[in-house]
């Protein structure tokens, strides 16, 4: 029997005005067949599909490099992994090793931080939503504590007059940077002076150590200028506490928001054209602190709480195609197993997804979606692809950021999370969920553990 | 059903409907498909003939093909009369 | 004509002469009539029905590139290919949305060997239309009075800063009058679907519209200017007559603006004359217009004047135009066989 050729589904498709054409589009199409040296078909075999893949040597390298960027501009530079971006204790090892302190918004990861056996001192205490217990805990610890409302600080002033410690404080300033939407919700404003007053009143108190001033202006943030603005704000406000009470604070925390290469919703170029480098926000951040008017005697240090921008590209999310379909109005519709459950970013994001297996030039429009059995789950509405069969493999890239957190146990179950070291071997670091995961939570009462049908 | 007899295939998958004027463009398989049917083949023969030429199962060409058969419906490049 | 003229390969987009039309026919007409040098011209299209396509006294060769929207990496992609074939040596992008990626590649395509002559980045984000009316400030040049906003809430009292009726325009594209509350949110909504966000509110000048196109050398000299004013304007609101005119006033807001904005490459103004006479600058477009065979109809060449920038060869400047010539656009029906389509539409090259 002669040898038979690779087979590619039959396609026809209808030659109009204003549609993308194959051969403008075919190196959109490069197949991902391996991962940091592993061939994806391997790596869901032995884990299971969909799996998320994380390179350690990408978030080292990312990481490397970002402080690179600030080093080189500023002198003194300090990193908090923000925990919401991904707080996996493997992830937030590799940052804590490679020296970054944490960053956390709520008691569940104030306590994972200390679990991992970040000192209390190197933590950034964020975020609008602090118990009493969370603050005393803090203050023993001797963390940094980011105050975001008055509440908070009369709270926190009560709990110095009790229990006669003194908490290490900064106050969190929203301000206008020029960009929107302007996030007033978080901290005290600038421009109507709310920030100024509160700290008069720490200082005033006596009760607290000022040693810090932060603001975190935005999320997926493509305007360098803006932070440089904000930069610029902060220094002014250093610059009056030095004036009034010859006060220096340590510390200038410019919080994160930087974009990483993903492509927003909308957006008419790719995320790889248009987002910024980490070298451009380092530039404008470096640059409008330097040449502020804040003279202290010893510069403070710069905080960084990039998240997203160090790690998005450093992990994928490989999936499996369960079906394919046609809509009632003939457009094609491919359902994946991977969906918004687990691939949570799919709201704001057009992600770059690719196949896994060798293609050929051809591609169709389809709409992918997830396995939930729910009309909210689209992954794209819709998308040039090539051809894909049932059981082929495909990859989602930039995926990093925010879906280890934000994904949703939602009709399904969470599946694996693979690390590759950087010589190549495998790690799981957060097993599949099973249904004991769920059911070891609930608690049935007596009088319904039984039914007859 | 058949191709209607009007409809020009050309080698490299370019198909132009002279009636509506479209026009348009099939993969290598896809264009043998066409070509079979152009030759009488029935739906099992074209299953077989797929099997024959690619890697590829029974019953996913059978529902490859079925697909491909209800497209061309869609862009009415088949035809009834002759059944 | 002069013997011995060197030969150069100049790749040009923009071949959609359609009735919103794109310059790059136009353009290849000024270089086709370049005294200074012969050339063989690439034609780089988005589309199989771009008219560019199909004029084979023009254009030698035609090659199907990425949308914009697939990325720089796509579009190196193709260019390399194109590039092994062509050895071109100048490339001439003709859309606004297309020269983010052009400008970006500017580098990677002068070691490829491919010369462009681009603005730079700076300038092209200062002419975007919600940074235009600070460029102006900036420059003590007259752009209409302009807000930024990003919700409907904003424009409220949107009558206390700007009189009836007022412009609404999109980001990118699209404008339209407003004479009422209602009509800005019904434009709002329309443009913002369209085109996302911001939306400018933009104060209306009555008047009548003029354009220049001309060409700056990146160190704040002009190189040519011709004014236009548009005759016959199509509902599009696209020119379909024009005619040059001696209007030193204009000519002299031109030199302004490329030696306050040190423009590199070729540029469109469209200028708007108040009844006071004063010119209010409305927009700027950061490439030639398609009108700008007229330019090179009245002596001054700049689509060969750009192949020369490009190349780093010298560009005297342009003194003279001849006044009152016009164009007058006209549509005409090419007889082209359906292979032709078929092999641009199968094969991506014609």
């Amino acid at each position: 029997m002669p040898t038979r050729k690779i087979y590619e589904r039959p396609v026809i498709k209808k030659l109009e005005g204003n549609m993308p054409n194959k051969f403008g589009m075919r190196s959109a199409h490069e197949p991902t067949q391996s991962i940091e040296g592993h061939a994806v078909k391997d790596l869901i075999n032995e884990f299971g599909s969909p799996l998320f893949v994380i390179s350690e040597k990408k978030l080292r390298k990312n990481y490397r490099n970002a402080r690179q960027a600030f080093q080189t501009r500023y002198p003194k530079v300090q990193f908090a992994w923000s925990y919401k971006t991904n707080y996996l204790d493997a992830v937030c090892n590799i940052y804590h090793q490679e020296g970054s302190w944490a960053e956390v918004v709520s008691g569940f990861e104030y306590d994972k931080a200390i679990r991992n056996g970040v000192p209390g001192s190197k933590i950034i205490f964020n975020g609008p939503d602090k118990t009493d217990s969370d603050l005393r805990k803090a203050i023993t610890n001797n963390s940094l504590i980011h105050i975001d409302h008055l509440d908070e600080l009369y709270m926190l002033q009560d709990i110095a007059r009790e229990s006669k410690m003194r908490p290490r404080v900064a106050i969190r300033v929203n301000m206008d940077t020029g960009v929107y939407p302007m996030w007033d919700r978080f901290g005290f404003n600038y421009e109507n002076g709310q920030a100024w007053d509160a700290l008069n009143k720490i200082m005033f108190s006596g009760l607290m150590d000022l040693v810090g001033l932060h603001t975190h202006i935005g999320t997926f943030m493509l305007s360098p200028n803006a932070y440089a603005v904000a930069a610029s704000k902060l220094a002014h406000l250093a610059q009056s506490l030095l004036n009034k009470y010859n006060h220096e604070i340590k510390y200038i925390d410019i919080g994160g928001g930087f974009a990483s290469k993903n492509t927003l919703k909308g957006s008419y170029l790719p995320g790889s054209d248009v987002s910024p480098s980490i070298h451009d926000f380092a530039e404008a951040i470096a640059s409008a602190l330097m040449n502020s008017d804040y003279r202290p005697k010893t510069p403070p240090v710069l905080v960084i709480e990039s998240g997203r921008a160090l790690i998005d590209d450093a992990a994928w999310l490989l999936g499996t195609v369960l079906a394919n379909k046609r809509l009632s109005d003939g457009r094609r519709a491919t359902i994946l197993d991977i969906g918004v459950n687990t691939l949570f970013t799919a709201f704001w994001y057009d992600h770059l997804i690719t196949p896994a297996q060798p293609i050929t030039s051809y591609t169709e429009d389809t709409a992918l979606y997830g396995p939930l059995c729910m009309n909210i789950d689209v992954v794209r509405e819709n998308v040039n692809l090539p051809l894909l069969n049932r059981g082929d493999h495909v990859v989602v890239h930039h995926v990093g950021a925010y879906n280890m957190t934000q994904w949703l146990q939602f009709i399904t179950l969470r599946p694996n999370v693979l690390l590759i070291d950087e010589e190549g071997g495998k790690h799981l670091i957060r097993r599949a969920e099973s249904l004991d995961t769920i059911t070891s939570q609930e608690i049935m009462p007596a009088h319904l553990a039984h039914f007859d049908l | 059903m058949k191709i209607k007899s009007n409809i020009a295939i050309s080698d490299n998958g370019f198909v132009f409907n002279p009636v509506t004027g479209e026009s348009f463009t099939a993969n290598p398989t896809g264009l043998e498909i066409m070509n079979q049917m152009r030759r009488g083949a029935s739906a099992p023969q074209i299953v077989e003939t797929l099997c024959n030429m690619f890697q590829v199962e029974p019953t996913q060409a059978e529902r490859d093909l079925q697909d491909f058969i209800e497209m061309m419906r869609q862009y009415h490049l088949l035809t009834y009369d002759e059944e | 004509m002069t013997k011995n003229r060197p030969k150069l390969t100049i790749g040009v987009t923009g071949l959609n002469a359609i009735d919103s039309p794109g310059p790059g026919v136009a353009v290849i007409r000024g270089l086709r009539e370049a005294e200074s040098f012969d050339c063989r011209i690439i034609g780089l299209s988005y589309e199989s029905l771009e008219p560019g396509i199909y004029m084979h006294h023009l254009v030698d060769k035609t090659y199907q590139i990425p949308y914009p929207s697939a990325g720089t990496e796509a579009l190196m992609q193709r260019l390399q290919y194109i590039q092994q074939k062509e050895k071109m040596d100048v490339i001439i992008p003709n859309f606004d949305a297309e020269l983010f990626s052009f400008m970006r590649l500017s580098g990677t395509l002068r070691s490829m060997g491919i010369n462009t002559f681009l603005p730079e980045n700076e300038q092209f984000e200062a002419r975007q239309k919600v940074n235009l009316y600070n460029f102006g400030k900036e420059h003590g040049i007259s752009v209409p009075p302009a807000k930024v906003i990003y919700t409907l809430g904003e424009a409220q009292n949107i009558d206390k800063d700007f009189d009836w009726p007022l412009v609404v325009k999109g980001k990118y594209y699209d404008a339209s009058l407003a004479y009422n509350p209602e009509q800005v949110r019904s434009a709002f909504n329309k443009i913002s679907a369209k085109w996302g966000l911001p939306i400018i509110i933009q104060k209306f000048i009555h008047g009548s519209e003029y354009n220049v196109t001309g060409l700056g050398d990146g160190q704040g000299n002009t190189l040519a200017a011709v004014p236009m004013r548009k005759q016959y304007i199509t509902d599009k609101g696209k020119a379909w007559g024009g005619i040059s005119i001696a209007d030193e006033k204009a000519i002299e807001l031109t030199r302004h603006f490329v030696k306050a904005s040190r423009w590199r490459g070729p540029f469109e103004l469209e200028l708007m004359m108040d009844k006071e006479g004063q010119y209010h600058l409305l927009e700027i477009n950061p490439r030639m217009p398609a009108w700008i065979y007229l330019a090179v109809g009245v002596g001054q060449n700049i689509p060969e004047a750009v192949a020369r920038l490009a190349m780093g060869w010298p560009v005297k400047p342009f003194e003279h135009y001849e006044v009152g010539k016009m164009f007058v656009r006209y549509s005409w029906d090419m007889i082209v066989d359906i292979s032709e389509f078929e092999t641009i539409s199968t094969q991506g090259e014609l």
